[in-house]
């Protein structure tokens, strides 16, 4: 009589996790989840035919999170500037590894392993030809390394048993090499086991101009991303650019009609092998990697693989809201997803 | 400890209404006064003994919660997550869950995502305590037919899964509702179970060894059913882990073959007076088969029951044949007992109720309630009644002074095994 066991499936079996979850704690004291407020008449508080979005209307509390991804979005660290006896442009940063939980949706916490405490790291900016010097302090409990893309002594490659190597909790270590070749960059931690030293945090993204420059713009940095909150390295239960899921969804990116503007598009994305960028109601002129000052495509969809990255540059000819988002309808409906919102 | 020791040796005594030494006046056993002998052991009273040993029980059970808890390691590692979905409800655009925290640790349900989309919903915000259930009211346009997976993400990042296998429109439990549960429990309980009655007088023809091969036979349906019942009830249980899984089942079963077996003593004592005249024993066998087949349908009932509430009873007319033919032949059990008897058809009647009835019970239940845990312990009750009845019919199996069964006998049980099979299959389309 099996088929009468197939009536129950449906009433009521869940599939109760292992809780074979290695997670430090539920210590998120954040604000009280809002008295949940069926308010299902704005887009920001769907879930139903109007889009995914988080529940109850609530935000996360970036406060408490210590970034908030309006601010991280045009947020380029220039590093402190000095000129070496040869002339040319010394600059500096430090960049510290901390353990850290972030309410990555409302209500949800995750244990994070962050560069500067916020995810994603500082975007380092500079221009090619510049020496570069990054101290890195370990204070995380884990061991840990940068590493840059571009080009490099190898042992600057901030890779395990190569040059200073793993940098242990409690040390630091100054990478120091060229800005070279121009273009859009990132950096991130490469201790194994690298996935989750990536997945859990721990990139930024590294800009080296061109010497000449690129034409004006309202320029601002999208990392995309996501967070396995289960640990089981089978995808993601959310996805985000810059740091929280649906944020820009809640606080659209507000740009000038007319005016250029240019994202720096990066995919650090972890367990899923692609990642991609869809734009409404517009075309961009797409500069795979930055590294030519020629554009390669002119297009609404471009698709990132992990680790890859490139330029995006479009002006908006009217007002109005216009979406942004994974073209990867799961990634969107699980938080890759946001607004710009064009003014005068 | 010492008094204790004297008042054994004291024992040979006990019977004498001598009052003992030293006992004050006035307590519980209302015996006496003092005794000029004097030197025997102190008595207590019973309940005073009683008392004395709760007392230093507790005294130490008390102690080693204060001092023994205190030596235990303090639980490490990340918090215990588990929720149990107990009841779905689906309504146009709404997907309703009740959850119920079945793990050591408060659960706070913070993002709900549904087939992959975050979605919005009300209820939960509050992290749920053990054993506590709340109900998620989820803003979903599901659709027809489709499945779902409803995915809770904890405070903590943890994901808890519920399956819907197909999106149906919960039936309200209305008088309708209770109708229709009244009319698929007779369908399927009292009208095949009665059918299979009306082979009585087909059954009187055959004498002899042929009643105890019908009997044997009977044994063959009601074994069936009880290892069908089993697969079905710990399949059932564990998705009710809430309240201990499997472990319901087995608890029913003991519940209900114990109770069965109080019953059957009650009902022998009181028929011991016509013991002579051997009517009573048989109406009696056909009583137990008819509790046990009712308690197995009460069962089916419920299956029956859920299903339609979880909309799957669209397959409708074919799986209500496949019922009735399968209980026909319960019908046909109950009344091997009574073949060269004349019950009359107001007895036989009763039993068709007592056999069919409670499935009107189980459609009631499993339609309007939904619940694992309970359906584990309904059918471990059928499982227990049908081991009890089995276990009353076997003797009577066995040849005349032998502890051996008769190949025909054997040949009975194996048939009644397959036809219930057999008949099954009907039911399985
Ligand atoms: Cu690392």
């Amino acid at each position: 009589m099996t088929s009468r066991r197939r009536f129950l499936t449906g009433a009521g079996v869940a599939l109760t996790g292992a809780a074979g979850v290695a997670l430090t704690g539920n210590a998120f004291a954040g604000p009280p989840v809002p008295d949940p407020v069926p308010d299902m008449s704005g887009m920001t508080h769907g879930g139903g035919v109007n889009g995914p979005m988080f529940a109850h209307g609530a935000t996360v509390d970036h406060e408490a999170n210590g970034f908030n991804p309006t601010d991280t979005l045009r947020d380029f660290d220039m590093g402190q500037t000095s000129t070496m006896p040869d002339g040319r442009t010394l600059r500096e940063w430090s960049i510290t590894a901390v353990d850290k939980e972030i309410e990555v949706a409302p209500g949800v916490v995750f244990p994070a392993w962050t560069l500067n405490g916020r995810i994603p790291g500082p975007t380092l900016r500079c221009t090619e030809g510049d020496r570069l010097r990054v101290r890195f302090t370990n204070a995380s409990e884990h061991p840990h390394t940068l590493h840059f893309h571009g080009i490099h002594p190898a042992d600057m490659d901030g890779v395990p048993m190569v040059g200073r190597g793993v940098i242990s909790p409690g040390e630091e270590f100054v990478y120091e090499f060229d800005a070279e070749p121009f273009g859009l960059h990132l950096f991130h931690c490469h201790v194994g086991p690298l996935a989750e030293h990536i997945a859990r945090g721990m990139y930024g993204t590294f800009i080296v101009d061109p010497a000449q420059g690129r034409p004006p713009a309202d320029e601002m940095v999208m990392v995309m991303h996501g967070y396995n909150t289960t640990f089981d390295a089978e995808g993601n239960q959310l996805y985000a650019v810059n740091g929280i899921p649906f944020h820009y969804m809640n606080e659209p990116v507000r740009v000038r009609r007319g005016e250029l503007v240019r994202v720096y598009l990066v995919n650090i994305l972890e367990y899923d092998p692609i990642n991609s960028f869809h734009l409404h109601g517009n075309f961009f002129q797409y500069y795979p990697t930055g590294t030519s000052l020629t554009p390669t495509e002119l297009t609404d969809v471009i698709v990132q693989a992990q680790g890859q990255r490139g330029i995006c540059e479009v002006t908006f000819p009217t007002e109005g809201m216009f979406m942004f988002h994974a073209h990867k309808s799961e990634f969107a409906d699980l938080g890759w997803m946001g607004f710009f919102e064009v003014t005068p | 400890m010492t008094e204790r020791t004297e008042s054994t040796t004291a024992q040979p005594e006990r019977g004498e209404a001598d009052p003992r030494p030293g006992e004050p006046v006035g307590t519980g056993d209302g015996r006496g006064v003092g005794n000029a002998a004097g030197n025997r052991a102190v008595r207590l009273p019973v309940w005073v003994l009683g008392v004395a040993v709760t007392a230093v029980i507790g005294l130490v059970l008390g102690v080693l919660a204060v001092f023994g808890a205190g030596t235990l390691p303090e639980r490490a590692g990340p918090p215990i997550e588990e929720l149990a979905v107990e009841r779905t409800v689906l309504s146009p655009g709404v997907i309703e869950l009740t959850v119920r925290n079945i793990g050591p640790d408060p659960v706070q349900v913070s993002q709900v995502f549904v087939n992959d989309a975050f979605v919005g919903f009300t209820g939960g915000g509050e992290p749920l305590e053990r054993l506590r259930s709340t109900t998620l009211v989820l803003d979903y346009p599901w659709s027809d037919g489709s499945p779902y997976v409803v995915s809770m993400l904890t405070s903590t990042g943890l994901v808890i899964e519920h399956e819907i296998a197909a999106g149906v429109t919960t039936p309200p439990a209305d008088a309708d509702f209770f109708g229709r549960m009244v009319l698929i429990g007779t369908y399927i309980g009292i009208i095949p179970v009665l059918l299979g009655m009306l082979f009585l007088p087909v059954l009187r023809q055959a004498r002899g060894r042929s009643v105890k091969i019908l009997l044997a036979l009977s044994v063959g349906v009601l074994v069936y059913l009880a290892i069908d019942a089993t697969f079905e009830g710990f399949e059932l249980a564990a998705g009710g882990a809430v309240f201990g899984g499997g472990l319901l089942v087995i608890l029913g079963a003991a519940f209900a073959y114990l109770v069965l077996m109080g019953v059957d003593r009650w009902l022998r004592s009181r028929t011991a007076a016509a013991r002579r005249d051997d009517a009573a024993g048989g109406m009696r066998l056909a009583l137990l088969i008819a509790i046990g087949i009712g308690l197995h349908n009460m069962a089916e009932g419920l299956v029956i029951g859920s299903a339609y509430a979880v909309g799957e009873l669209a397959l409708g007319a074919a799986l209500i044949i496949g019922f009735v033919i399968n209980n026909v032949t319960e019908g046909v059990a109950i009344v091997a007992p009574l073949t060269d008897r004349r019950p009359t058809w107001l007895a036989l009647l009763g039993l068709g109720l007592v056999a069919g009835a409670p499935a009107i019970l189980g459609a009631v239940i499993g339609g309007a309630v939904n619940n694992p845990a309970l359906a584990a312990v309904l059918f471990g009750l059928g499982i227990g009644a049908i081991a009890q009845v089995v276990v009353q019919i076997l003797p009577s199996l066995r040849e005349h002074g032998s502890r051996a069964f008769d190949a025909r006998v054997l040949g009975g049980l194996a048939l009644g095994v397959l036809l219930m099979y057999g008949t099954s299959l009907f039911s399985a389309a």
